[in-house]
């Protein structure tokens, strides 16, 4: 389904658009491949669903949204998928996902949420429990401290040279 | 302090931003202003980190595989470790995190056998044991979020 070349265009593509009049015909000179094919080729891989979706990535944190927490699961690995779609029609729930348990860590569903301040995630916490009937399970919550990193997918080949984030 | 144009920008293209020849100007004919101004805003927006990027979002392990890893690392040595990790290339997201576990990172490669691989050099290099809890389902449909800029 993808080409040599769909993976070249993701791996510009994913460190940022350019802000400037014609941000295609620049991405496609640095990879020989004309606007057209440029444009052609997302619209493509967004129909096919490899794209969730495309525009401004915002950064939650300095617009006012200071807390960011990781909630994780213990639940019967039948329910995981049900509580995980029902999880996943809140709003305020910007990620959700199915991990395997390890010897140190019993949990195997997790989702984030991102609230303007503690006491408000907690109370979707709390929505969330009650709606999806997670108030049973054995529970963490991590809130965020200290952010290292935070970019787009690379995916690094073994070999290949690396690319540095502009 | 944000302008309209700014909560605009912020809102209204995190899903559909336009695959045309001058998407900048589409959006800047949708609300209204100069093709300038909507690149002025977003080069602010840029400037003072209220976005990351415009670009898209690949749901994972689509192009390759990925893994959440968790570290227990007492404070002291914990920016030095941290460090460490976010200069390794296949890592995007780096976070400290309130628990004994206080260090949650994303690892992404190719194939799982060059993930394992970064895993290894990354126990190695800090002395301290990586529990790696890789993807199984992704439940989540991401369509944006939608910021409550009221006071902003």
């Amino acid at each position: 389904m993808l080409d040599v070349r769909d993976r070249q265009l993701i791996e510009i593509v994913q460190l940022g658009l350019p802000v400037s009049p014609r941000p295609y015909a620049e991405i496609g000179s640095t990879l020989s491949m004309s606007e057209d094919e440029v444009i052609e080729r997302l619209i493509r891989l967004k129909q096919n669903g490899l794209i969730k979706r495309m525009g401004v990535i915002v950064k939650h944190h300095q617009l006012g949204y200071r807390a960011n927490a990781m909630i994780v699961w213990n639940v019967p690995d039948n329910l995981v998928k049900q509580l995980g779609g029902h999880i996943s029609q809140f709003a305020f729930v910007t990620l959700c996902y199915q991990r395997p348990r390890q010897a140190e860590w019993p949990y195997n569903l997790y989702c984030m949420i991102h609230g303007k301040d503690r006491a408000t995630v907690l109370m979707q916490l709390d929505q969330l429990n009650e709606f999806c009937g997670l108030a049973g399970f054995d529970r963490e919550i991590l809130f965020s401290r200290r952010c290292f990193k935070q970019r787009g997918a690379i995916y690094q080949r073994a070999t290949g040279t690396l690319l540095t984030h502009g | 302090m944000l302008t309209a144009l700014h909560k605009h920008l912020l809102n209204d293209f995190q899903r559909d931003f336009p695959l045309s020849s001058r998407p900048y100007l589409d959006i800047a004919n949708a609300l209204g202003v100069s093709e300038g101004e909507v690149l002025s805003a977003l080069t602010e927006l840029n400037d003072k980190h209220f976005i990351s990027r415009i670009g898209p979002i690949i749901p994972p392990n689509q192009l390759g595989v990925s893994t959440l890893v968790a570290m227990a690392i007492p404070e002291q040595q914990l920016q030095t470790v941290a460090d460490m990790i976010s200069a390794y290339p296949e890592v995007n997201h780096n976070y400290e995190r309130e628990h004994c576990f206080n260090l949650w990172f994303v690892v992404i490669a190719t194939d799982s056998r060059h993930l394992q691989a970064v895993l290894d050099a990354i126990e190695q290099e800090t002395g301290y044991k990586a529990m790696s809890m890789p993807l199984l389902d992704d439940f989540f449909i991401d369509l944006g979020f939608k910021l409550d800029l009221h006071h902003a």
